[in-house]
């Protein structure tokens, strides 16, 4: 049976659409005086965060409580982590722990499915960024969030939309997540970057690419601007900041080629100045923040999902 | 979840025991009975219970209207997450719960289910009521009581009541769904039930 969300891959279109509608549900939760489900009481989901994270984190941990949960947040630093213990025997001790959920970020990619199908642990695991591989519950938060502004919130409301995804596709899970999850959702998805950040094998993914931003964004229905990773470059990607927010930054001249529905989106940390703009991040188009608030119903929804039965609704076969 | 049957097979299987008018009728005395009880239509919110709650809930609201001539709020109460067999089952898809604007704080709620059986689905219900708000009141309408109660749970209007064994499989069909008004009764065979 389905007992991990390791890949936004693993996610067939009705589960995937699943999880938008439980979303949906979830989301008017917010509106209630008692915000809080009893679906998982007496089951432990447990945060190992190996790499820094803020919203992550806290979205994941703001879902499982309001679905009842207990959390254990185990952060690298001041954890045993920092004192050398491996990933294995970090493992063995959240399954004698008795943690039903595992929440693994971490910096190399691959980690959450070693975790999973290592033996170590009989939890369920799901991936919250993994080096740069997968992001798929900001995938699920970021179609989400398309597919109530542009899908009438419906099955298959995605169906034919146009998705630009711009930057730093290289260094990005998230791009990877939302691509495979848009194509499933029947998006068409395009990638704008500079050839530098574009990673090897881009022509396998079911995504069409560009170099061009003015060529692409005025036929899009959603764009995506990606945080430009420079903690994990070394090295010359582009020439300086200042000519890559020239061509491939959001700003207001660009934002006036968008058609009237289209939303700019960012999975954040933005750097403003740098791939967006300031008035653009703070204009009405922009969706910024409602992607963070969708983010809490989404995971709820995926951990309900994965936990709240004998057996989960969603997810890759064991 | 449950079996949704096709909309496009109006064929109702097993034995009828209401027919549309018979559910009419039965609706037509139900919501004349709430109007009784409440002394007018004043104070009242009607939940449905998913999925077929739902429209009960709303033909009684109609009713309701073309008596008294005041629109009472109508909305659905999803249960699935406060089930004691949430456990025992996979996880199961979310329906919609849709309270209306004025909220239920200090309103009588008129809980709409199609098929009283063990009580468990009232008994999650007046647990989800609970963490919307506190109603005056809290009543249950249902369309048929089948019996077999495994709660101290009574319906206070009640459509007809109904004689079953825990074999039968009591079922309403709903023309906004299913394209005809109909309580069927199917024997299923050991492990069966509604």
């Amino acid at each position: 049976m389905k007992r991990h969300l390791l890949s936004a891959g693993d996610l067939s279109r009705d589960d995937a659409e699943l999880v938008l509608t439980t979303a949906d549900e979830m989301r008017s939760l917010a509106d209630r005086p008692i915000k809080k489900l009893p679906a998982l009481r007496g089951r432990t989901v447990v945060n190992l965060f190996f790499e820094d994270s803020t919203r992550t984190r806290i979205s994941f941990e703001a879902a499982a409580k309001r679905l009842s949960a207990d959390v254990i947040n185990f952060a690298a630093k001041g954890s045993s982590l920092s004192k050398g213990e491996s990933l294995k025997d970090t493992a063995l001790t959240l399954e004698a722990m008795g943690a039903d959920a595992v929440v693994v970020r971490h910096g190399a990619s691959g980690a959450p499915h070693r975790l999973a199908y290592s033996g170590w642990v009989r939890s369920s695991v799901v991936n919250a960024g993994d080096g740069t591989h997968e992001h798929p519950t900001q995938a699920l938060l970021d179609a989400f969030t398309m597919w109530k502004h542009l899908g009438e919130s419906k099955p298959g409301g995605l169906e034919g939309r146009r998705i630009a995804i711009v930057g730093d596709v290289l260094h990005s899970r998230v791009a990877r997540s939302n691509a495979l999850l848009l194509r499933t959702l029947g998006a068409e998805v395009t990638l704008i970057a500079p050839p530098t950040l574009l990673p090897v094998g881009v022509e396998t993914w079911p995504v069409e690419t560009s170099y061009d931003l003015d060529a692409v964004i005025p036929k899009a229905d959603a764009v995506m601007m990606l945080r430009v990773q420079r903690e994990r470059m070394n090295g010359g990607f582009f020439p300086t900041p200042r000519e890559y927010s020239r061509r491939y930054g959001l700003d207001a001249r660009r934002m006036g080629t968008l058609q009237d529905h289209t939303i700019v989106m960012h999975p954040g940390p933005m750097v403003r100045g740098m791939e967006i703009t300031a008035d653009v991040a703070d204009s009405p188009r922009s969706v910024i923040v409602e992607q963070v608030t969708n983010g809490v119903a989404v995971r709820m929804a995926v951990l309900y999902l994965l936990l709240g039965g004998s057996e989960p609704a969603v997810g890759g076969e064991e | 979840m449950c079996a949704q049957p096709s909309p496009t097979h109006p064929d109702p299987g097993g034995r009828t025991v209401l027919d549309d008018r018979d559910i009419a009728r039965a609706l037509t005395r139900i919501s004349h009975e709430i109007l009784e009880r409440n002394k007018g239509a004043r104070d009242l919110v009607l939940l449905g219970i998913p999925s077929r709650g739902v429209p009960l809930a709303r033909r009684i609201a109609e009713r309701i209207a073309a008596v008294e001539g005041y629109d009472v709020p109508v909305g659905s109460l999803d249960v699935t997450m406060y089930r004691d067999d949430l456990r025992l089952k996979p996880a199961r898809a979310l329906l919609p719960t849709e309270i209306p604007p004025g909220g239920i704080d200090d309103q009588v709620v008129v809980l709409v289910d199609d098929v009283l059986f063990s009580g468990r689905t009232i008994r999650a219900a007046l647990d989800a009521l609970q963490d919307i708000g506190r109603p005056s009141a809290v009543r249950l309408a249902v369309l048929v009581d089948r019996g077999h109660r495994e709660l101290p749970i009574r319906a206070d209007f009640v459509g007809k009541n109904l004689p079953t064994s825990l074999v039968e499989r009591v079922r309403l069909r709903v023309a906004e769904t299913d394209g005809i008004d109909a309580v069927t009764i199917e024997d299923t065979g050991p492990g069966g039930g509604a």
